[in-house]
């Protein structure tokens, strides 16, 4: 390196010889995104991490909705439609569930959400682990492509997201692939998981508190926690299924001794927590939302807080209201019934505090207010019709059946893709400096509220008239009209969905060329991403470090002290160091 | 001002309290009860508790979208700079808005709880005079034994009015019985014996189906269950044992199934 270069290299640079291809989360100074290729790839800045995320979270939503509506045309009427092989559909159903959750929803919320937007509202320049940040991306990546592979191989894994021995073990094809998705998956979160955690607690501006952080960041936070002390469950349980069948283990197989029941308890230990690491971000979300729309303090906060909290231990003592019908014993169940009610407890307060939060507030019915408010109507519906389900003797009635399709469906997925578009369109201004077209925001909302209802309403009807899950028809009910109706309207639902998902697309399109230009606070926050910095904040998010007060809130419309900025810039600047010659 | 609302609310809590003791209760009366159920068979009673835990959530959902729609309507934004205008709350009422509430949620989980409860029990416990059916499922058949070397596929005839218990095992994979009406399911599994049992009240034809995803043919892996008169049943029990015994082949009504598709990866055991 010749002595001109090295009087040029900028501070980061020099402080790190061996990484000069990442892009740093030093301050430049400058807002906005960066201009390269290269920047882009090699980015460590946390926001464009966050929309690495984004991007692989909505292929996955793409490749898995595809999926989805292509099930639904086939199962529109009795008899095949347009595929009679149950290979085909199966291979659509697993790349459905496995891809809509560990590709979409995880990523979407405790990827986009956690990496792009946690640190500019808590005042980080960056995440504690900027590097790290960047591997759990990639990881993810790699899983998603890892995931797709399975559309092309011969010997695709059709053995559902679930992956129940011992199907997926003999029958269901490359099980190989299946753990080392989930295991690759589960690597991404648990770094990222770590890495929020100690942002979260570390990386707070001065002068921010515990109970001075938005909603959204104690739900991410929490998600995390979750995440941290379950993966590894998740982790050994799709590992043993592949020691069973490529090494001749019997973990799971009666044969050698094993039992097929352990890998329904290890997963559901894992897979039950996990419903509220997706559940609780989209909370926070439409906290937050409701909130900026009704320019109103959260109903007592605190308490949301603590209920948030109180999801860790209490969605660790339910996963076997997934097995009530597996043979387990009644007096287990009867324990685990009376647990899983117990969740009606903190759920109860949050939605309490999110209709609160509309108590004597100014509500604006803005376009990510109506996305909002679709997801929570959704996730009281899917909130009340899991009581039934947690009521043992109730669910042998209902057990896997379309009832139990269409309730999660409300909760988790409808609840959660919808809170997510809602948060994508909330912080649009942020990514992109501009604001999407209002009608086009709420049409499009509308309209996946409508379609998402129109499908699985139905269903749940359905499903009571003993429509079993996961049948690529239903021959056998072809003179029960109940079943047969509800199928059709369906599809119809599912057709009025894809429609509004590609009015929403238009939506983003446009708003991105054409959308009006933002202000620097087009909701009227007062979090610090709103108020403290750029609309599109460059690297290290803020010029200076970011000082609230005591009694600052974000979500104190009324007599909020302003933000300070601190005078020296973030730590201290590296003193460019001589550079030994002729190196 | 703030001394009355502090008071209100202990009253509330008070008033909120006999919540469990009334609910324990009716615990107990139901566990009392347990062997009558007011004469409903199984299928009934669940349908009676299905109704109630219905009538509980559509309540619960309807007093939420009540009270948000009012907000909702009501407090519109006007002007420009118009901000909420929430009260704050004082200790002692953001402990009355946790009580109360927790209250009302745990009472009502207590009472769906006593009354699945009692189903449960119900559902759990299997009459004396039971008859004994051993149903083995594989990849994608029922096979019902009745025990006296008469056996059928996908098709299971009893008699009206007899309790029948099923003794499942399965070949393969997981695969789990449900009957259609009589609202039980119960996951079938190689290496475990699970059961279930029913209590036929009706003649005529219902559907099995299996609930459990078990590949390829998981949909089409379906019977019907017959429930017939005595008198036929000893008809077609003496015929179908006569028939087993001439080694005239099984009582089989095989359903039209398609075969095994070709990429159906059955390898795998070592």
């Amino acid at each position: 390196m010749t002595a001109t270069t090295a009087k040029t290299m900028t501070a980061t640079t020099a402080k790190n010889p061996h990484f000069m291809g990442f892009v740093g989360h030093e301050p430049d100074g400058k807002p906005g995104w960066p201009k390269t290729v290269k920047e882009w790839l090699f980015t460590i800045d946390h926001k464009v991490i966050g929309m690495w995320y984004l991007f692989g979270a909505l292929a996955s939503f793409a490749v898995a909705g595809l999926a989805a509506m292509l099930m639904r045309i086939e199962l529109g009427s009795v008899g095949p439609d347009i595929t009679s092989d149950g290979n085909v559909y199966n291979l659509w159903l697993t790349m459905h569930g496995a891809v809509m959750i560990l590709g979409f929803q995880i990523p979407a919320l405790l990827g986009f959400v956690a990496n792009y937007a946690v640190p500019i509202m808590i005042g980080a320049k960056d995440m504690a682990f900027p590097r790290v940040n960047a591997l759990s991306v990639w990881l993810l990546w790699a899983g998603i492509l890892l995931a797709l592979a399975n559309l092309v191989i011969p010997d695709h894994f059709n053995g559902m997201w679930t992956g129940y021995p011992p199907y997926s073990t003999n029958y269901a094809g490359n099980v190989g692939l299946y753990s080392s998705v989930v295991i690759v998956l589960g690597m991404a979160s648990v770094f990222g998981a770590v890495n929020l955690a100690c942002t979260v607690a570390f990386m707070r501006c001065k002068g921010m508190g515990w109970f001075q952080m938005p909603m959204t960041v104690w739900c991410v936070f929490t998600a995390n926690i979750i995440q941290l002390i379950f993966v590894p469950v998740l982790a050994a349980s799709v590992l043993l299924l592949s020691m069973d069948k490529y090494l001749g283990f019997g973990f799971y197989n009666p044969e050698s001794g094993g039992d097929v029941l352990l890998y329904q308890n290890l997963f559901w230990f894992y897979s039950h927590p996990a419903v509220y690491v997706i559940l609780l971000p989209f909370v926070g979300i439409i906290f937050e939302i409701f909130s900026v729309s009704s320019k109103n303090m959260v109903f007592s906060y605190k308490v949301a807080v603590m209920s948030v909290l109180a999801f860790i231990p209490a969605s660790a003592d339910v996963w076997a209201h997934h097995a009530f019908v597996a043979g387990l014993p009644d007096w287990f169940n009867m324990l685990m019934s009376f647990t899983t009610l117990l969740i009606s407890l903190p759920f109860g307060l949050v939605m309490l505090s999110m209709v609160g939060t509309l108590y004597k507030g100014a509500i604006r019915y803005s376009g990510p207010m109506i996305w909002a408010l679709g997801a929570w109507v959704m996730l009281i519906f899917g909130g009340l019709t899991g009581i039934p389900n947690a009521l043992a003797a109730v669910d042998y009635g209902i057990s896997d059946s379309y009832a139990i399709m269409s309730h999660f469906h409300y909760v988790m997925a409808v609840a959660g893709a919808m809170a997510t578009f809602g948060a994508v369109f909330y912080w649009f201004p942020k990514m992109t400096g501009r604001i999407c077209n209002e009608m086009l925001t709420k049409l499009s909302g509308i309209g996946f509220f409508i379609g998402m209802n129109v499908v699985m309403a139905p269903l749940y009807i359905a499903g009571l008239a003993g429509m079993p899950r996961r049948y690529m028809d239903y021959q056998q009910f072809a003179d029960n009209s109940t079943i047969v109706n509800a199928q059709h309207i369906s599809t119809i639902g599912a057709l009025i969905t894809f429609l509004s998902v590609l009015l929403m697309l238009v939506a983003w399109i446009h708003g991105m060329i054409k959308g009006k230009k933002s202000s620097q606070n087009p909701w009227g926050s007062q979090s610090l991403e709103w108020t403290s910095t750029a609309i599109i904040a460059g690297q290290g998010n803020f010029p200076t470090p970011v000082r609230v007060a005591k009694d600052w809130h974000p979500y104190n419309y009324i007599d909020n002290p302003d933000p300070t900025f601190q005078a020296h810039p973030w730590g201290q600047p590296h003193a460019a160091e001589p550079q030994p010659a002729g190196h | 001002m703030k001394k009355k609302s502090f008071v209100y609310k202990v009253l509330g809590a008070l008033l909120a309290l006999p919540l469990i003791p009334t609910l324990a209760y009716a615990f107990q009366m139901e566990v009392a009860n347990r062997n009558n159920y007011g004469g409903l068979t199984p299928q009934a009673h669940w349908e009676e508790v299905w109704t109630e835990v219905v009538w509980d959530i559509t309540i619960l959902g309807v007093v939420y979208f009540v009270i948000a729609l009012f907000f909702l309507l009501k407090y519109r934004r006007t002007g420009h700079n118009q901000v909420g205008k929430s009260p704050r709350l004082s200790g002692q009422a953001i402990l009355g808005w946790v009580i109360l509430p927790c209250m009302l949620f745990l009472g009502d989980d207590l009472f769906l709880y006593v009354k699945a409860f009692a189903l449960n029990n119900q559902m759990r416990e299997v009459p004396a005079d039971a008859r004994t059916v051993k149903v083995t499922a594989s990849m994608w058949n029922w096979n019902y034994d009745y025990g006296n070397g008469v056996d059928t596929d996908n098709e299971l005839r009893v008699p009206v009015g007899k309790p029948v218990i099923f003794r499942m095992t399965s070949d393969d994979v997981i695969h789990s019985h449900y009957l259609d009406g009589y609202h039980v399911t119960e996951d079938v599994m190689p290496g475990r014996v699970t059961w279930e049992w029913v209590m036929p009240v009706k003649l005529g034809k219902s559907v099995i189906t299996c609930r459990e995803y078990c590949g390829a043919n998981h949909s089409k892996m379906y019977g019907k269950l017959i429930v017939m008169k005595q008198a036929d049943f000893d008809t077609w029990m003496a015929k179908a044992k006569a028939e087993a015994k001439a080694g005239t082949g099984r009582q089989v009504a095989m359903v039209d199934k398609p075969g095994i598709s070709s990429n159906v990866n059955k390898g795998g055991k070592l």
